[in-house]
């Protein structure tokens, strides 16, 4: 079986799995990282949203065999890590709002967000209502009010 | 089961209640329900409805009510006090809500407070079941019951280490201080406060004018979980030999395996462990759940069409139109009325709803690890007992044999009184000999899983002379599966009896304590009709409600319009509630009713009376092309809500942040509903296999501005929450779309008819490859 090596949330991490396994399934099933939730599978749902380099990904739509050795994923569990304190200001946004019901989408909402929030930086301007309105991950509890005001504060903070 | 109005039951006026100390080596308090119900609903004047006088909360507190004795709440050495909930939390925060009221009549800080959910415990009979809005009506009492004598006794135990009388000592913030100063912690006295022989106590429950945070807007208790990915649902956990599994199903709706003709090359195929077939499909276990999809997409299975292979949305429609009954004749004096006045007029309003899946985003997942002799389950479930019970039955097993962990879930829009996943995951590792953990992949939860059955409403109202004489509904729908009973298996076998009788009587018995119109529109009837038990169906949020009452309030509309008058004030004339006159004032209030809009755009205003509580929404929506136009890469735009106006009366409010949480969810459910969300059935299977097919809100559609008004209450009982938003919404955003443009809408969601935005994915497989390209759409 092939030998797979990547970073994970800062660590270089290295297992035996065939190429073609997903991303998603190589984090939850064999590396126990759980953040990244499973919604559909083919990468309509966004629940799995997780960064590959600083960029929204979705592990379920992406190869094992296709992440080289050098490329950093980052999941929910290590957004925090990528800042000074205990949680990144979205996640703070997120309790502030208190955005959450079900929770099962949030990991995923929260990485899209930061994202969205680093795109917008890159294009030199600010979140608008078609931003917000261009988000794709779904929440079935419909948080989407929630969601739209924590993305505002947490974008200010960031 | 019409109940005096002028008797209040014992128990409802006071605020003394005899609970319990229970033996134990720390502090466990226990609480008796059986003198906590609530009051019924307030006398009103005219005939009152069933559902008026006796609702579907009262039938499942009652039921409640016997072995409510047994929920304890536990005072531990480091100071925390835990409880472990006999409901189920699916993100309606009963978990937090819960944790207040403990927090409340304990005095110890919300922190401290640790709610778990308790596992299947059988003696509870009909105190397990999470249905209904029902989990704060039923449970508020006891739960503070237990909590305040907990703090009798950590009292009691105070006085005699400090010497002093219970009177004099003061508890606040986990500590009780003496007037000298002398202070001593719940974590010091939980062992001296425990006994080795029950004990029962009287206690006073506090005033809710006392209250310090009941009624106080708290975070999530398991919001910080939530946001760093700690929280575990089912197919997070770690069990020990649990691989993952799926299973293929058959390409028609309810199709059963014959064989699978490869099974060699599917155990030969990377990761595959362990295949098997089951009643429900070809079932497989792997090292991951990406090689259990590459197996099933590989199996070649032959199958036995399912109950309904061939037939479409339109046989359905045909038969449910077959099976209305004739709107009842009115009665003589109305007839004598009507003969008698040449200007008495008929408005009709005849609506179709077609299927709707409640699909929660954590799709029907469960753990499960079958032994010879013993099986232990792990699942989302609002029904531990009957699952406990139905699964000890399939595997041949004892009851006691039988664990059921009740785990939190991602979502549950009904979908998770029942326990299709556990059932299943049990099934399989009987057959295989191994722990399990199974996940159903979104395709089958899509089209396979339960959902809302499709109905028709048809609604007749007589008017003369600007009053409204009658006001006849009725109802038909393909089944409502309640065979999950009342949370345990002499309802659920009850419910299952041959012919469908045993359900019918659930669904009338349902329909009866629920449904209400509470106007005053002389004689007033509703009649429920179910047929066709061959759909996987279930309570989704809000059961018959959201349809109801939606052809319901279109129907008030017409009769403004007939008569001329502003469906504001028309129905602010014709209500008969002060609560609901009350909630429809404060959104037509806040959200500007009759403000002067576009051509193409719209308000409308609905009203809606469940759950011992009441609710109003003023919407406003744009149908201009520009809406409707958008362009949407795999979903639907359509016409849009802009404006939301919601205000919600639930009583006595315990956690209003989480109040308003639910409402935006139900919000968003609603407008799904009237908008874009259904099922197309086609040649015997549903086309929907994903959210690219479903067409739930999503951002896209969701309201720019949303208002929730909590209304203020001097009520000493709540009422129910989780499902109070959706059946206004549903119906002021048909109400606001039939106003924009011009035509009450014959069916909803008003898209169905269109054409297909999606190309329906094969059925056989009956699962999608995941993609490849991830890496190509970064952002």
């Amino acid at each position: 079986m092939p030998r797979q090596t990547f970073v994970l949330n800062g660590k270089t991490v290295t297992l035996n799995v065939h190429d073609d396994v997903r991303v998603l399934w190589v984090l939850r099933d064999l590396l126990g990282v759980t953040g990244p939730k499973y919604g559909c599978g083919i990468n309509v749902c966004k629940a799995c949203t997780s960064h590959v380099n600083g960029r929204a990904f979705n592990p379920c739509s992406v190869r094992v065999g296709d992440l080289k050795k050098t490329d950093e994923v980052t999941t929910i569990e290590g957004l925090a890590d990528t800042v000074d304190g205990d949680l990144h200001p979205m996640q703070q946004a997120w309790l502030d709002r208190d955005v959450a019901q079900c929770g099962y989408c949030q990991p995923g909402q929260i990485m899209a967000a930061v994202a969205l929030v680093r795109k917008v930086r890159r294009e030199h301007r600010s979140i608008t209502d078609a931003d917000l309105d261009g988000i794709r991950n779904i929440c079935r509890c419909g948080t989407y009010t929630r969601i739209r005001e924590a993305i505002e504060q947490g974008a200010r903070r960031m | 089961m019409p109940r005096d109005l002028d008797t209040v039951p014992a128990g409802v006026a006071r605020r003394s209640f005899l609970g319990y100390v229970v033996a134990g080596t720390t502090l466990v308090a226990a609480a008796d329900l059986g003198l906590g119900r609530p009051a019924p609903a307030a006398a009103v004047p005219g005939v009152p409805q069933p559902a008026e006088v006796y609702d579907l909360n009262d039938m499942l507190t009652e039921a409640a009510m016997p072995t409510a004795n047994l929920i304890t709440v536990t005072v531990h050495e480091d100071g925390t006090a835990s409880f472990a909930l006999p409901r189920m939390e699916v993100g309606q925060g009963i978990t937090t809500s819960t944790a207040m009221l403990i927090a409340e009549e304990l005095e110890l800080p919300l922190e401290k407070v640790r709610v778990t959910l308790a596992d299947a415990r059988p003696e509870l009979l009909f105190n397990q079941l999470t249905g209904g809005s029902n989990t704060t009506i039923s449970t508020y009492t006891p739960i503070r019951v237990a909590a305040a004598v907990a703090k009798a006794a950590l009292l009691e135990a105070a006085a005699i280490q400090l010497g002093d009388t219970v009177e004099v000592l003061r508890a606040k913030a986990g500590v009780i201080s003496a007037p000298g100063g002398a202070r001593l912690t719940y974590g010091e006295l939980a062992r001296a406060a425990a006994r080795r022989t029950p004990r029962a106590v009287e206690v006073r429950l506090k005033d809710p004018s006392a209250f310090r945070v009941v009624g106080t807007g708290r975070p999530r208790v398991d919001a910080r979980d939530a946001v760093t990915g700690r929280k575990k649902y089912a197919t997070d956990l770690k069990v020990k030999g649990a691989l993952p599994t799926m299973v293929c199903r058959a390409p028609t709706l309810n199709g059963t395996p014959k064989r699978l003709r490869n099974k060699k090359r599917i155990l030969a195929m990377p990761g595959v462990r362990n295949v098997a077939v089951v009643d429900t499909g070809v079932a497989v276990r792997a090292r991951t759940f990406g090689q259990c999809i590459d197996a099933i997409r590989a199996m070649k299975v032959d199958w036995e069409d399912g109950p309904v292979a061939g037939l479409s949305d339109a046989d359905i429609v045909k038969e449910l139109r077959a099976a209305e009954l004739p709107l009842p004749a009115l009665s003589d004096s109305i007839g004598d009325l009507l003969g008698d006045n040449p200007l008495a007029q008929t408005v009709e309003v005849d609506t179709l709803f077609y299927f709707r899946s409640n699909s929660a985003m954590d799709t029907n997942s469960a753990v499960a690890d079958v032994r010879r002799d013993r099986a232990t389950i792990w699942a989302g479930l609002k029904s531990p007992i009957t699952a406990q019970e139905r699964i000890a039955q399939e595997l041949g097993m004892s009851v006691d044999a039988v664990k059921v962990h009740v785990v939190q879930a991602g979502g549950s829009f009904g979908r998770r009184l029942f326990f299709d996943g556990a059932l299943e995951a049990a099934k399989i590792s009987q057959a295989m000999g191994k722990p399990v953990k199974l996940m159903w992949h979104r395709a089958d939860d899509a089209r396979v899983g339960r959902g809302h059955p499709m109905s028709t409403s048809k609604v007749r109202a007589v008017h003369a002379g600007g009053q409204v004489l009658a006001f006849q509904q009725t109802h038909t729908s393909v089944e409502t599966d309640f065979r999950h009973g009342l949370g345990e298996i002499v309802t659920a076998t009850a419910a299952s009896l041959p012919t469908g009788l045993g359900n019918l009587g659930f669904s009338e018995t349902v329909f009866e304590l629920t449904q209400e119109v509470p106007y005053d529109f002389g004689v007033i009837s509703q009649t429920l009709t179910e047929t066709d038990d061959r759909f996987n169906t279930g309570s989704m949020r809000n059961i018959y409600s959201p349809d109801v009452r939606t052809a319901g309030e279109l129907t008030v509309d017409r009769l403004a319009e007939a008569m001329g008058q502003d469906p504001y004030e028309f129905r602010r004339a014709n209500l008969r509630n002060d609560r609901v006159i009350a909630v429809l004032d404060a959104v037509a209030k806040a959200g500007d009713w009759g403000r002067r809009m576009p051509r193409g755009t719209a308000q409308g205003i609905a009203i809606h009376k469940e759950y011992k509580g009441c609710s109003a929404c003023l919407v406003e929506i744009d149908n201009r092309p520009r809406q409707t136009g958008r362009d949407i890469r795999d979903g639907v735009g359509g016409p849009r809500v802009t404006k939301v106006v919601f205000a919600i009366d639930v009583g006595l409010v315990v956690n209003p942040r989480g109040l308003e949480a639910q409402m935006q969810g139900g919000i968003n459910d609603g407008i799904a509903l009237a908008l874009t969300s259904s099922m197309h059935l086609r040649d015997g299977h549903f086309l929907e296999a994903s959210w690219d097919n479903y067409f739930y809100t999503r951002q896209w559609n969701t309201p720019p501005e949303v208002e929730v008004i909590v209304m203020p209450s001097d009520s000493g009982q709540p009422g129910g929450a989780g499902e109070a938003g959706v059946a206004a919404t549903f119906a002021a955003v048909a109400c606001a779309y039939a106003r924009a443009t011009g035509t009450t809408p014959a069916y909803f969601p008003v898209n169905h008819r269109d054409r297909l935005e999606f190309k329906p994915k094969p059925y056989v497989p009956p699962v999608p490859p995941s993609p490849t390209n991830g890496l190509k759409l970064t952002y």
